[in-house]
Protein backbone atom coordinates (compact mmCIF):
# COMPACT_ATOMS: atom_id res chain seq x y z
CA UNK A 1 0.00 0.00 0.00
CA UNK A 2 2.90 2.57 0.81
CA UNK A 3 4.93 1.66 -1.90
CA UNK A 4 6.61 4.43 -4.08
CA UNK A 5 8.71 3.75 -6.49
CA UNK A 6 11.54 5.74 -7.65
CA UNK A 7 11.15 7.77 -10.88
CA UNK A 8 13.31 10.60 -12.82
CA UNK A 9 11.49 13.64 -14.24
CA UNK A 10 11.61 13.81 -18.26
CA UNK A 11 9.36 16.69 -18.79
CA UNK A 12 6.63 18.94 -16.52
CA UNK A 13 3.64 20.68 -17.85
CA UNK A 14 3.36 23.36 -15.60
CA UNK A 15 -0.34 24.24 -16.75
CA UNK A 16 -1.64 20.76 -15.52
CA UNK A 17 0.73 20.63 -12.76
CA UNK A 18 1.77 17.21 -14.28
CA UNK A 19 4.79 15.82 -15.19
CA UNK A 20 6.69 12.39 -17.19
CA UNK A 21 8.39 10.65 -15.84
CA UNK A 22 10.80 7.50 -15.97
CA UNK A 23 10.38 4.76 -14.67
CA UNK A 24 12.86 2.16 -15.18
CA UNK A 25 12.61 3.27 -19.43
CA UNK A 26 8.84 2.75 -18.45
CA UNK A 27 7.09 6.60 -19.03
CA UNK A 28 4.35 8.09 -17.32
CA UNK A 29 2.39 10.99 -16.26
CA UNK A 30 2.36 11.33 -12.98
CA UNK A 31 0.90 14.55 -10.78
CA UNK A 32 3.15 17.44 -9.12
CA UNK A 33 -0.09 18.70 -6.60
CA UNK A 34 2.00 17.42 -3.89
CA UNK A 35 5.66 18.71 -4.84
CA UNK A 36 7.07 22.18 -5.20
CA UNK A 37 10.58 23.12 -7.07
CA UNK A 38 11.00 20.01 -8.70
CA UNK A 39 12.77 20.36 -11.81
CA UNK A 40 13.44 18.25 -15.07
CA UNK A 41 16.21 15.37 -14.27
CA UNK A 42 15.28 15.27 -10.50
CA UNK A 43 14.76 11.63 -8.96
CA UNK A 44 10.77 11.79 -6.96
CA UNK A 45 9.29 8.98 -5.20
CA UNK A 46 5.93 8.06 -7.71
CA UNK A 47 2.94 6.48 -4.94
CA UNK A 48 -0.56 6.04 -6.67
CA UNK A 49 0.03 8.60 -9.38
CA UNK A 50 1.26 11.43 -7.52
CA UNK A 51 5.14 12.63 -6.60
CA UNK A 52 5.62 12.12 -2.98
CA UNK A 53 9.05 13.74 -2.38
CA UNK A 54 11.97 14.53 -4.27
CA UNK A 55 15.08 12.28 -3.88
CA UNK A 56 18.24 13.74 -2.58
CA UNK A 57 20.82 12.26 -4.78
CA UNK A 58 23.41 13.43 -1.66
CA UNK A 59 21.47 11.59 1.27
CA UNK A 60 21.30 8.43 -0.80
CA UNK A 61 25.41 9.01 -1.65
CA UNK A 62 25.85 9.26 2.19
CA UNK A 63 23.66 6.12 3.23
CA UNK A 64 25.28 4.11 0.90
CA UNK A 65 28.94 5.63 1.87
CA UNK A 66 28.02 4.52 5.58
CA UNK A 67 27.44 0.87 4.03
CA UNK A 68 30.29 0.54 1.82
CA UNK A 69 32.60 1.45 5.20
CA UNK A 70 31.80 -1.90 6.39
CA UNK A 71 33.07 -3.51 3.55
CA UNK A 72 36.12 -5.88 3.90
CA UNK A 73 38.30 -3.92 1.80
CA UNK A 74 37.26 -0.45 2.69
CA UNK A 75 38.47 1.28 5.70
CA UNK A 76 36.30 3.93 6.75
CA UNK A 77 38.09 7.34 6.69
CA UNK A 78 38.65 7.96 10.51
CA UNK A 79 37.73 11.92 11.73
CA UNK A 80 35.44 11.99 9.09
CA UNK A 81 33.13 14.75 9.38
CA UNK A 82 29.29 13.33 9.08
CA UNK A 83 28.19 15.84 5.98
CA UNK A 84 24.51 15.24 5.78
CA UNK A 85 21.25 14.33 8.54
CA UNK A 86 22.22 11.23 6.84
CA UNK A 87 22.75 8.78 10.41
CA UNK A 88 25.22 11.19 11.69
CA UNK A 89 25.15 9.31 15.09
CA UNK A 90 26.10 5.81 13.07
CA UNK A 91 28.24 7.88 11.22
CA UNK A 92 29.87 9.41 14.65
CA UNK A 93 30.20 5.99 16.04
CA UNK A 94 31.90 4.25 13.32
CA UNK A 95 34.94 6.69 13.14
CA UNK A 96 35.21 7.33 16.38
CA UNK A 97 38.21 5.33 18.82
CA UNK A 98 35.66 2.98 19.99
CA UNK A 99 36.68 0.34 17.24
CA UNK A 100 38.84 0.59 14.04
CA UNK A 101 36.02 -0.42 12.05
CA UNK A 102 34.19 -3.18 11.97
CA UNK A 103 36.50 -6.65 13.64
CA UNK A 104 37.17 -9.67 11.35
CA UNK B 1 16.42 1.14 -11.28
CA UNK B 2 18.84 3.79 -9.77
CA UNK B 3 17.77 4.66 -5.89
CA UNK B 4 16.88 0.41 -5.73
CA UNK B 5 19.18 -1.41 -7.13
CA UNK B 6 22.34 -0.20 -4.97
CA UNK B 7 20.36 -1.27 -1.98
CA UNK B 8 20.29 -5.04 -3.12
CA UNK B 9 23.61 -5.41 -3.48
CA UNK B 10 24.54 -8.72 -2.36
CA UNK B 11 28.03 -8.05 -1.27
CA UNK B 12 26.86 -4.94 1.18
CA UNK B 13 24.18 -7.61 2.95
CA UNK B 14 27.13 -9.64 3.57
CA UNK B 15 28.97 -6.98 5.46
CA UNK B 16 26.37 -5.63 6.85
CA UNK B 17 25.14 -8.61 8.82
CA UNK B 18 28.77 -9.35 9.55
CA UNK B 19 28.83 -6.23 11.36
CA UNK B 20 25.76 -6.74 12.78
CA UNK B 21 26.97 -10.22 14.00
CA UNK B 22 30.17 -8.38 15.63
CA UNK B 23 28.44 -6.00 17.27
CA UNK B 24 25.38 -8.38 19.01
CA UNK B 25 25.84 -9.05 22.26
CA UNK B 26 25.48 -13.10 22.77
CA UNK B 27 23.55 -12.81 26.46
CA UNK B 28 20.66 -10.63 25.76
CA UNK B 29 17.98 -11.01 22.70
CA UNK B 30 16.85 -8.03 19.95
CA UNK B 31 13.26 -7.87 19.19
CA UNK B 32 12.97 -5.69 16.57
CA UNK B 33 9.58 -4.52 15.07
CA UNK B 34 8.85 -3.36 11.81
CA UNK B 35 5.95 -1.55 11.88
CA UNK B 36 5.56 -1.60 7.74
CA UNK B 37 4.29 -4.37 5.65
CA UNK B 38 6.46 -3.04 2.90
CA UNK B 39 9.45 -3.96 5.38
CA UNK B 40 8.35 -7.59 6.60
CA UNK B 41 8.01 -8.32 2.56
CA UNK B 42 11.86 -6.81 2.09
CA UNK B 43 12.30 -9.03 5.10
CA UNK B 44 11.38 -12.24 3.90
CA UNK B 45 11.85 -11.49 -0.16
CA UNK B 46 15.88 -11.04 0.37
CA UNK B 47 15.84 -13.11 3.43
CA UNK B 48 17.38 -10.62 5.71
CA UNK B 49 15.82 -12.66 8.66
CA UNK B 50 18.30 -15.70 7.84
CA UNK B 51 21.66 -13.45 7.68
CA UNK B 52 20.77 -12.42 11.24
CA UNK B 53 22.00 -13.92 14.46
CA UNK B 54 19.89 -16.07 16.28
CA UNK B 55 19.08 -13.59 18.86
CA UNK B 56 17.72 -10.73 16.80
CA UNK B 57 14.23 -11.29 15.58
CA UNK B 58 12.23 -9.03 13.51
CA UNK B 59 8.45 -9.06 15.16
CA UNK B 60 5.88 -8.26 12.45
CA UNK B 61 3.62 -4.96 13.13
CA UNK B 62 0.16 -3.72 12.29
CA UNK B 63 1.93 -1.44 9.21
CA UNK B 64 -0.58 -3.07 6.71
CA UNK B 65 -3.75 -0.77 5.62
CA UNK B 66 -5.56 -3.20 4.48
CA UNK B 67 -5.39 -5.97 7.29
CA UNK B 68 -6.18 -2.98 9.90
CA UNK B 69 -9.59 -2.01 7.71
CA UNK B 70 -12.87 -3.85 9.71
CA UNK B 71 -14.78 -6.33 7.63
CA UNK B 72 -17.65 -3.48 8.76
CA UNK B 73 -16.34 -0.83 6.94
CA UNK B 74 -16.22 -3.12 2.99
CA UNK B 75 -19.85 -4.25 4.21
CA UNK B 76 -20.27 -0.29 4.15
CA UNK B 77 -18.84 0.15 0.70
CA UNK B 78 -20.31 -2.80 -0.94
CA UNK B 79 -23.79 -1.36 0.64
CA UNK B 80 -22.88 2.04 -0.71
CA UNK B 81 -22.83 0.08 -4.19
CA UNK B 82 -25.24 -2.02 -3.90
CA UNK B 83 -27.92 0.16 -2.48
CA UNK B 84 -27.35 3.31 -4.17
CA UNK B 85 -25.78 2.83 -7.04
CA UNK B 86 -23.20 4.54 -6.97
CA UNK B 87 -19.74 3.44 -8.97
CA UNK B 88 -17.38 3.01 -6.37
CA UNK B 89 -13.72 3.13 -7.02
CA UNK B 90 -11.14 1.94 -4.79
CA UNK B 91 -7.21 0.65 -5.07
CA UNK B 92 -6.67 -2.82 -6.14
CA UNK B 93 -5.40 -4.14 -2.44
CA UNK B 94 -8.79 -3.93 -1.44
CA UNK B 95 -10.65 -5.93 -4.00
CA UNK B 96 -10.18 -9.32 -3.05
CA UNK B 97 -10.26 -8.68 0.75
CA UNK B 98 -12.82 -10.58 2.87
CA UNK B 99 -16.17 -9.14 4.14
CA UNK B 100 -19.06 -10.68 5.62
CA UNK B 101 -21.66 -13.42 5.07
CA UNK B 102 -17.76 -14.29 2.49
CA UNK B 103 -18.18 -11.26 0.67
CA UNK B 104 -15.94 -9.09 -1.09
CA UNK B 105 -15.81 -6.31 -3.43
CA UNK B 106 -15.01 -8.33 -6.15
CA UNK B 107 -17.91 -10.86 -5.00
CA UNK B 108 -20.28 -7.58 -5.49
CA UNK B 109 -18.82 -7.01 -8.57
CA UNK B 110 -19.26 -10.19 -10.16
CA UNK B 111 -22.80 -10.04 -9.23
CA UNK B 112 -23.88 -6.56 -10.65
CA UNK B 113 -22.27 -3.69 -8.64
CA UNK B 114 -20.20 -1.04 -10.18
CA UNK B 115 -17.24 -1.23 -8.31
CA UNK B 116 -13.68 -0.85 -10.22
CA UNK B 117 -10.28 -0.52 -9.49
CA UNK B 118 -8.34 2.47 -10.59
CA UNK B 119 -4.72 3.14 -9.73
CA UNK B 120 -4.75 6.90 -9.18
CA UNK B 121 -7.45 9.38 -7.70
CA UNK B 122 -6.73 10.86 -11.04
CA UNK B 123 -8.69 8.41 -12.25
CA UNK B 124 -11.98 8.40 -9.94
CA UNK B 125 -11.92 12.24 -10.76
CA UNK B 126 -12.10 10.67 -14.44
CA UNK B 127 -14.87 9.10 -14.06
CA UNK B 128 -17.09 11.81 -12.51
CA UNK B 129 -15.93 14.43 -14.90
CA UNK B 130 -16.70 12.52 -17.83
CA UNK B 131 -20.56 11.47 -16.74
CA UNK B 132 -22.27 13.69 -14.68
CA UNK B 133 -25.39 11.48 -14.10
CA UNK B 134 -22.91 8.80 -12.70
CA UNK B 135 -21.94 8.99 -8.59
CA UNK B 136 -18.61 8.28 -8.52
CA UNK B 137 -17.34 6.89 -4.80
CA UNK B 138 -13.85 6.77 -4.27
CA UNK B 139 -13.44 4.09 -1.28
CA UNK B 140 -9.93 5.84 0.30
CA UNK B 141 -7.93 3.63 2.16
CA UNK B 142 -4.10 4.05 3.56
CA UNK B 143 -2.25 5.62 6.07
CA UNK B 144 -0.22 9.32 5.52
CA UNK B 145 1.51 8.07 2.14
CA UNK B 146 -1.52 7.71 0.35
CA UNK B 147 -3.60 10.28 2.20
CA UNK B 148 -2.75 13.19 0.24
CA UNK B 149 -3.80 12.09 -3.42
CA UNK B 150 -7.18 11.36 -1.74
CA UNK B 151 -6.45 15.32 -0.23
CA UNK B 152 -5.90 16.49 -3.50
CA UNK B 153 -8.80 14.94 -5.13
CA UNK B 154 -11.55 16.45 -2.70
CA UNK B 155 -9.39 20.22 -3.24
CA UNK B 156 -9.59 19.70 -7.18
CA UNK B 157 -13.97 18.16 -7.21
CA UNK B 158 -14.44 21.71 -5.11
CA UNK B 159 -12.81 23.94 -7.21
CA UNK B 160 -14.45 22.17 -10.49
CA UNK B 161 -17.79 21.48 -8.67
CA UNK B 162 -17.72 17.95 -9.36
CA UNK B 163 -21.15 17.03 -7.46
CA UNK B 164 -20.85 13.54 -8.59
CA UNK B 165 -17.74 12.72 -7.30
CA UNK B 166 -17.21 12.13 -3.45
CA UNK B 167 -14.58 10.28 -0.95
CA UNK B 168 -15.58 7.42 1.38
CA UNK B 169 -12.82 8.14 3.89
CA UNK B 170 -10.52 5.01 6.14
CA UNK B 171 -7.41 7.14 6.17
CA UNK B 172 -5.48 5.67 9.39
CA UNK B 173 -2.69 7.51 11.21
CA UNK B 174 0.63 5.72 12.24
CA UNK B 175 1.53 7.42 15.31
CA UNK B 176 -1.85 6.30 16.79
CA UNK B 177 -0.93 2.79 16.05
CA UNK B 178 2.59 2.67 17.63
CA UNK B 179 1.03 4.26 20.74
CA UNK B 180 -1.27 1.32 20.79
CA UNK B 181 1.06 -1.61 20.10
CA UNK B 182 3.64 0.08 23.13
CA UNK B 183 0.54 0.94 25.09
CA UNK B 184 1.10 2.73 28.26
CA UNK B 185 2.87 -0.21 29.87
CA UNK B 186 6.30 -0.74 31.47
CA UNK B 187 8.50 1.51 29.37
CA UNK B 188 10.51 4.20 32.00
CA UNK B 189 8.93 7.14 29.80
CA UNK B 190 12.04 8.49 30.34
CA UNK B 191 13.69 8.46 27.36
CA UNK B 192 17.37 8.40 26.35
CA UNK B 193 18.27 5.68 28.99
CA UNK B 194 15.95 2.96 28.44
CA UNK B 195 17.52 0.35 26.66
CA UNK B 196 15.30 -2.31 28.09
CA UNK B 197 12.66 -4.50 26.98
CA UNK B 198 9.50 -2.67 26.48
CA UNK B 199 6.14 -4.79 27.60
CA UNK B 200 3.54 -2.69 25.25
CA UNK B 201 -0.72 -3.29 25.93
CA UNK B 202 -2.78 -5.73 27.01
CA UNK B 203 -2.38 -8.23 29.52
CA UNK B 204 0.22 -10.06 30.93
CA UNK B 205 -0.28 -12.94 28.39
CA UNK B 206 -1.09 -10.53 25.30
CA UNK B 207 1.81 -8.09 25.58
CA UNK B 208 4.30 -8.00 22.65
CA UNK B 209 8.09 -7.08 23.61
CA UNK B 210 9.73 -4.81 21.92
CA UNK B 211 13.55 -3.43 22.06
CA UNK B 212 13.42 -1.51 19.12
CA UNK B 213 11.24 -0.10 16.37
CA UNK B 214 11.82 0.41 12.15
CA UNK B 215 10.33 3.17 11.74
CA UNK B 216 7.69 3.53 8.41
CA UNK B 217 9.85 4.59 4.72
CA UNK B 218 7.21 6.63 3.02
CA UNK B 219 4.29 7.63 5.94
CA UNK B 220 7.57 9.37 6.89
CA UNK B 221 8.41 11.32 3.50
CA UNK B 222 4.72 12.47 4.26
CA UNK B 223 5.06 13.47 8.05
CA UNK B 224 8.19 13.65 8.60
CA UNK B 225 10.86 12.14 11.37
CA UNK B 226 10.06 14.70 14.09
CA UNK B 227 6.10 13.00 14.24
CA UNK B 228 7.97 9.83 16.08
CA UNK B 229 9.28 12.10 18.96
CA UNK B 230 6.87 10.36 21.11
CA UNK B 231 8.20 6.62 21.12
CA UNK B 232 11.63 7.26 22.68
CA UNK B 233 10.27 10.51 25.04
CA UNK B 234 6.78 8.22 26.13
CA UNK B 235 8.30 4.97 25.84
CA UNK B 236 11.53 4.87 26.01
CA UNK B 237 12.81 2.36 23.16
CA UNK B 238 14.93 3.40 20.53
CA UNK B 239 13.27 3.71 16.53
CA UNK B 240 14.87 4.40 13.59
CA UNK B 241 13.21 5.17 10.65
CA UNK B 242 14.56 2.76 7.75
CA UNK B 243 14.08 2.39 3.74
CA UNK B 244 12.19 -0.26 2.29
CA UNK B 245 15.26 -1.85 0.24
CA UNK B 246 16.89 -4.84 2.06
CA UNK B 247 20.18 -3.06 2.67
CA UNK B 248 18.11 0.18 3.98
CA UNK B 249 16.42 -2.67 6.29
CA UNK B 250 19.69 -4.18 7.66
CA UNK B 251 21.55 -0.85 8.45
CA UNK B 252 18.52 -0.09 10.04
CA UNK B 253 18.96 -2.56 12.32
CA UNK B 254 22.40 -2.25 12.95
CA UNK B 255 21.70 1.23 13.92
CA UNK B 256 18.90 -0.27 16.32
CA UNK B 257 21.81 -2.77 17.99
CA UNK B 258 23.65 -0.39 18.71
CA UNK B 259 21.87 1.98 20.39
CA UNK B 260 20.28 -1.01 22.11
CA UNK B 261 23.41 -1.97 23.27
CA UNK B 262 24.44 1.64 24.49
CA UNK B 263 20.70 1.65 26.19
CA UNK B 264 19.74 4.86 23.98
CA UNK B 265 16.18 5.35 22.99
CA UNK B 266 16.90 7.93 20.48
CA UNK B 267 15.43 8.24 17.15
CA UNK B 268 17.19 7.92 14.32
CA UNK B 269 16.13 8.24 10.37
CA UNK B 270 17.86 6.23 7.91
CA UNK B 271 16.40 6.86 5.31
CA UNK B 272 17.59 10.18 4.70
CA UNK B 273 17.63 10.67 0.87
CA UNK B 274 13.45 11.32 1.27
CA UNK B 275 12.83 11.99 4.94
CA UNK B 276 13.34 15.34 6.34
CA UNK B 277 12.48 16.00 10.20
CA UNK B 278 9.56 18.05 9.13
CA UNK B 279 8.18 16.16 5.92
CA UNK B 280 6.36 17.39 3.13
CA UNK B 281 4.48 20.35 4.50
CA UNK B 282 2.83 20.86 1.35
CA UNK B 283 0.81 17.28 1.74
CA UNK B 284 0.64 18.36 5.61
CA UNK B 285 -1.32 21.43 4.69
CA UNK B 286 -3.43 19.60 1.97
CA UNK B 287 -4.35 16.93 4.42
CA UNK B 288 -5.37 19.96 6.96
CA UNK B 289 -7.43 21.38 4.77
CA UNK B 290 -9.80 18.82 3.50
CA UNK B 291 -9.91 16.10 6.06
CA UNK B 292 -10.34 15.98 9.61
CA UNK B 293 -9.48 13.89 12.84
CA UNK B 294 -11.75 11.16 13.90
CA UNK B 295 -12.72 11.07 17.66
CA UNK B 296 -12.05 6.82 17.57
CA UNK B 297 -11.93 4.67 14.12
CA UNK B 298 -12.03 0.56 14.37
CA UNK B 299 -8.62 -1.10 13.93
CA UNK B 300 -8.62 -4.49 13.28
CA UNK B 301 -6.45 -6.10 15.90
CA UNK B 302 -5.92 -3.28 17.84
CA UNK B 303 -9.64 -2.53 18.35
CA UNK B 304 -11.20 1.30 18.47
CA UNK B 305 -8.30 4.02 18.98
CA UNK B 306 -8.96 7.59 19.50
CA UNK B 307 -7.95 10.42 16.99
CA UNK B 308 -6.21 7.33 14.54
CA UNK B 309 -8.39 8.10 12.01
CA UNK B 310 -9.73 10.94 9.07
CA UNK B 311 -12.77 12.09 7.79
CA UNK B 312 -13.59 14.34 5.46
CA UNK B 313 -13.71 17.63 6.63
CA UNK B 314 -16.60 19.81 7.27
CA UNK B 315 -15.84 22.35 4.67
CA UNK B 316 -15.44 19.63 2.04
CA UNK B 317 -19.17 17.67 3.63
CA UNK B 318 -20.52 17.97 -0.13
CA UNK B 319 -17.72 15.47 -0.91
CA UNK B 320 -18.58 13.20 1.95
CA UNK B 321 -19.51 9.77 0.84
CA UNK B 322 -20.92 8.79 3.99
CA UNK B 323 -23.12 12.05 4.78
CA UNK B 324 -24.25 11.57 0.97
CA UNK B 325 -25.32 8.22 0.89
CA UNK B 326 -25.79 6.54 4.50
CA UNK B 327 -25.84 2.99 4.54
CA UNK B 328 -26.23 0.39 7.79
CA UNK B 329 -23.67 -1.97 8.87
CA UNK B 330 -23.48 -4.22 11.41
CA UNK B 331 -20.00 -4.98 13.48
CA UNK B 332 -17.16 -6.35 12.14
CA UNK B 333 -17.67 -10.30 12.03
CA UNK B 334 -14.03 -12.07 11.94
CA UNK B 335 -13.59 -15.73 10.37
CA UNK B 336 -13.59 -18.15 13.25
CA UNK B 337 -9.89 -19.34 13.94
CA UNK B 338 -8.85 -17.10 11.87
CA UNK B 339 -5.71 -15.06 13.98
CA UNK B 340 -4.82 -11.57 12.19
CA UNK B 341 -5.71 -9.70 14.87
CA UNK B 342 -2.90 -11.49 16.78
CA UNK B 343 -0.44 -11.39 13.79
CA UNK B 344 -1.05 -7.90 13.61
CA UNK B 345 -0.11 -6.99 17.18
CA UNK B 346 3.31 -8.73 16.78
CA UNK B 347 1.80 -11.80 19.46
CA UNK B 348 1.31 -14.43 16.94
CA UNK B 349 3.56 -15.67 13.78
CA UNK B 350 1.20 -16.62 10.82
CA UNK B 351 2.55 -20.29 10.94
CA UNK B 352 0.85 -20.52 14.44
CA UNK B 353 -2.12 -19.77 13.01
CA UNK B 354 -4.41 -23.03 12.49
CA UNK B 355 -5.67 -22.14 9.55
CA UNK B 356 -2.99 -20.98 7.66
CA UNK B 357 -1.78 -23.12 4.57
CA UNK B 358 -4.67 -25.16 5.15
CA UNK B 359 -7.81 -23.18 4.41
CA UNK B 360 -5.93 -20.14 4.11
CA UNK B 361 -3.87 -19.19 1.33
CA UNK B 362 -4.06 -16.16 -1.09
CA UNK B 363 -5.83 -17.87 -3.42
CA UNK B 364 -8.58 -18.73 -1.21
CA UNK B 365 -8.16 -16.16 1.93
CA UNK B 366 -9.42 -16.22 5.10
CA UNK B 367 -8.11 -12.97 6.98
CA UNK B 368 -6.34 -9.87 5.24
CA UNK B 369 -3.21 -10.52 5.98
CA UNK B 370 -3.25 -13.09 3.56
CA UNK B 371 -4.99 -11.58 0.76
CA UNK B 372 -2.99 -7.96 1.08
CA UNK B 373 0.33 -7.45 -0.61
CA UNK B 374 2.34 -6.69 2.35
CA UNK B 375 0.33 -8.86 4.89
CA UNK B 376 2.60 -10.67 7.04
CA UNK B 377 0.79 -14.07 6.35
CA UNK B 378 1.21 -13.36 2.17
CA UNK B 379 4.79 -12.98 3.39
CA UNK B 380 5.24 -16.08 5.04
CA UNK B 381 3.23 -18.10 2.68
CA UNK B 382 5.71 -16.48 -0.48
CA UNK B 383 8.60 -16.85 1.27
CA UNK B 384 8.74 -18.06 4.34
CA UNK B 385 6.93 -21.22 4.30
CA UNK B 386 10.42 -23.17 4.11
CA UNK B 387 12.11 -21.66 6.64
CA UNK B 388 13.06 -23.92 9.71
CA UNK B 389 11.79 -22.27 12.45
CA UNK B 390 13.71 -20.08 14.61
CA UNK B 391 14.64 -21.14 18.28
CA UNK B 392 12.10 -19.10 20.29
CA UNK B 393 13.13 -15.76 21.88
CA UNK B 394 13.24 -16.07 25.56
CA UNK B 395 10.98 -13.62 27.46
CA UNK B 396 11.96 -11.09 29.98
Amino acid sequence: MCLAIPAQVLDIDSATDMASVSLDGVRKDISLALVENVQIGDYVLVHVGYALNRISPEEAEETLRLMRSFSEFTENPPGQPATSRATAAIAAETTTGETDGPQR
Amino acid sequence: MKFVDEYRDSGLARDLARAIRDEISEDRDYRLMEFCGGHTHAIFRYGVQDLMPENLRFVHGPGCPVCVLPMARIDQAIAMATEHQVTLCTYGDLMRVPASERQSLLKAKAAGADIRMVYSTQDALRLAREDAARQVVFFAIGFETTTPPTAVALKAARAEGLRNFSVFCNHVLTPPALRAILGSGSGNGQGGDAGSTYSGNGSDDERVQIDGILGPSHVSTVIGSDAYAFVAKDHGIPLVIAGFEPLDVMQSALMLVRLINQGKSDLQNQYSRAVSPEGNTKAQALMRETLAPRDTFEWRGLGWLPNSALRVADAYADWDAERRFPVTAGPSREIKGCECPKVLRGLMEPTDCKLFGTVCSPENPMGACMVSSEGACAAYWSYGRSRQPSRPISQP
